[in-house]
């Protein structure tokens, strides 16, 4: 009993850092351009592929390949929004919405066009084993991703605390256009968050690629809790998406082990359901500013 | 092929009625009524000639018009973004379907059963996010979790049959609400997006139009001239749903068979947005004109891409990209910004004469 708890509290934990570093992405580009990036998930799903592409290439575990994969990511990201999202930032705000909701469609059917709809799955030995601790069993697959999860969120968070570049991406998310008369060029701001956000979504792609299979719609299972996430945890919030994201791991593995079934999708929505109806801003955000 | 210069012809009458720069050659109210006359008619006629493929599409092009005008009541007029119109879609075709396997009673009455029970859901969902005040964004995505709950629901709960979904016996019979032949199908549901396109245009005259759109423009504003805000969202919303649930009941019958991954899949809540997005948000006839190009376009790129799948959307994603960059306002929109080079266009104007020709149509 006392174990299946423990089993569950670990998995929800390691879980949900990972739900944290998906979120970490929807949260900084609803922050920085107050746009809902449905093309998040899709995105995450491309950066699977390019893992797996890559890690074809160089015979190695997909670990040692994060510093490449962060820059393709990086790079598609500030391309899609130097490229398409910036030529429409200041028109009604469907447009940006459906403009994501394009691309998703786009990245998801270029996969399964690339790619077909047989799922396919990368081996990392000597890592898929478990260890056990008083009874819980911890996937060294799940265990390395959490930890490289967390680093990645002291990553980034010291560059957007400390950096200026971070400095100048938190002066655009207050106020576009003081920050525009105080000379930060918007638009470079933009495509650099946005890439940065896309370059989030690929780690958290990279770091799920071992433990789950890949297939060209694997990202809708996880752009809805990405939502979750980054709206529970108050958007464009860094700490708050990790926090969020393991409330949200955790209530679904409490779920699966009490109540079972694919009830655990229920409990995720009925968060997301209550948050926005009692406190929009999250729960780290002031309670007056609802946008 | 006719059904392409049908829609070349409608595109071009619409355009230049609705821009109040009406041609001189059908500036005359009897020729308009004339040309609408000949328009019905084709639509009656020609569909009897064509291959069951086209009549098909026919159909999913006016199945997708008449959803996307559904969410233009509630999201073009009054504001409220709804990305999870397939909820009151799914729900009005399990009611229906539901209740004629489980219980015997005819879709002729499910439909409206299925509309009132979305409409209840409207008005829950609604109640709910307008008490709470959400808006914008906040709003389209609570609308997104309560679809995809009714989808986990209707998934896991026995009397709905669960995964299973819920086929239908073929039965071509009136009394079941099962035509005998797909050209039957077509003029219901052609019917359907004419009276709810002449009912939106007759409404966006009244009163409550008016109030809708002044909610869409500034909410405070209005609620500060005194419109009951809260209460005509709720309209808005509840009356959306209901109509919506009738285009989910057609399409139960004329697929006959539903499940939760059909009838809850959230691309029809796409499918609802984007000819509405396309062709013009808060316009009369923006939704038909991006459904009548949208449904050829991704039948074309299906013939296309032959048996890769993948291709045809692929396509379909970066048209919708290439559309939205080019053409922010919509294509009614644009066209209204050229001619009249005012900036933003005024989505509500549009002029009795092209209510007229629509009413031509249904004659």
């Amino acid at each position: 009993m006392l174990t299946g708890f423990l089993q569950a509290t670990t998995d929800g934990i390691l879980m949900g850092t990972i739900y944290g570093l998906m979120a970490l992405g929807i949260s900084l580009v609803f922050g920085v351009m107050k746009i809902i990036n449905f093309a998040h998930g899709a995105l995450i799903m491309l950066s699977m592929y390019i893992t797996y592409v890559l890690c074809g290439i160089f015979h190695t575990n997909p670990y040692f390949i994060i510093p490449l994969c962060v820059l393709v990511m990086f790079a598609i990201g500030y391309t899609i929004q130097a490229g398409l999202i910036n030529r429409i930032i200041d028109t009604p705000s469907h447009n940006q919405l459906l403009l994501t909701l394009g691309l998703m469609v786009f990245i998801q059917n270029f996969a399964l066009f690339i790619w077909s709809a047989d799922s396919k799955s990368i081996p990392v030995p000597g890592l898929d084993k478990a260890i056990t601790i008083f009874g819980v069993s911890i996937s060294c697959l799940r265990l390395t991703a959490f930890l490289i999860g967390i680093v990645v969120f002291a990553i980034v968070y010291l560059m957007i605390s400390k950096m200026m570049l971070g400095k100048e991406i938190q002066a655009t998310a207050q106020d576009r256009v003081a920050a525009r008369l105080m000379g930060i060029k918007i638009k470079n701001i933009n495509a650099i968050a946005f890439g940065l956000a896309t370059a989030c979504a690929g780690i958290a792609g990279l770091l799920i690629t071992p433990i789950y299979y890949i297939t060209p719609n694997i990202g809708d299972t996880f752009l809805l809790k990405c939502f979750v996430v980054a709206i529970l945890g108050s958007l464009g919030n860094i700490w708050g998406a990790l926090v969020a994201g393991i409330i949200v791991g955790l209530c679904e593995s409490m779920t699966g082990l009490y109540i079972g079934g694919s009830w655990n999708e229920m409990i995720v929505y009925a968060i997301f359901v209550i948050t926005l109806l009692v406190k929009p801003t999250g729960l780290f955000g002031r309670r007056e500013s609802r946008a | 092929m006719p059904d392409t210069q049908f829609t070349d012809t409608i595109l071009e009458r619409t355009m230049n009625s609705s821009s109040g720069t009406v041609p001189v050659f059908i500036k005359n109210k009897q020729v308009q009524i004339i040309i609408g006359i000949v328009l019905a008619a084709l639509l009656i006629v020609v569909p009897n000639f064509m291959q069951a493929y086209y009549v098909d599409i026919l159909v999913s092009a006016c199945l997708c018009a008449y959803i996307a005008q559904c969410w233009n009541l509630m999201c073009g007029y009054a504001g409220q973004f709804s990305f999870g119109h397939v909820a009151f879609f799914g729900v009005g075709a399990y009611t229906s379907s539901l209740l004629y396997v489980d219980f015997g009673l005819s879709p002729i009455f499910g439909i409206f059963a299925g509309a009132a029970v979305a409409g209840l859901v409207g008005l829950f969902i609604g109640f709910l996010s307008f008490k709470y005040k959400l808006q914008g964004d906040y709003f389209a995505l609570i609308t997104l979790a309560f679809a995809e709950m009714f989808r986990v629901i209707v998934t896991n709960v026995g009397i709905f049959k669960k995964a299973v979904g819920v086929s239908i016996d073929y039965r071509p019979d009136w009394r079941v609400f099962q035509p005998d032949s797909k050209v039957s199908y077509f003029y219901i549901i052609l019917g359907m997006t004419v009276v709810l396109t002449v009912f939106l245009s007759r409404l966006s005259k009244t009163k409550m139009g008016l109030y809708f759109v002044s909610i869409r423009e500034d909410e405070n504003a209005a609620s500060a001239l005194g419109v009951d805000a809260f209460r005509y969202k709720l309209i808005a919303t509840t009356l959306s749903a209901a109509l919506t649930a009738l285009g989910g009941t057609f399409y139960a019958q004329y697929y006959l068979f539903i499940d939760p991954s059909i009838a809850f899949n959230s691309n029809i809540s796409i499918n609802a947005i984007v000819p509405c997005i396309l062709g013009g948000v808060g316009t009369i006839f923006g939704p038909i004109i991006g459904a009548l190009i949208i449904t050829p376009i991704s039948q074309l790129t299906n013939l296309l891409a032959g048996s890769r799948p993948g291709f045809n959307m692929m396509i379909y994603g970066s048209l919708l990209v290439v559309f939205i960059i080019a053409m922010p306002n919509g294509i009614v929109g644009s066209f209204r910004k050229r001619k009249t080079k005012k900036g933003m266009p005024q989505c509500t104007t549009t002029s009795v004469d092209s209510a007229d020709v629509e009413e031509g149509n249904e004659r």
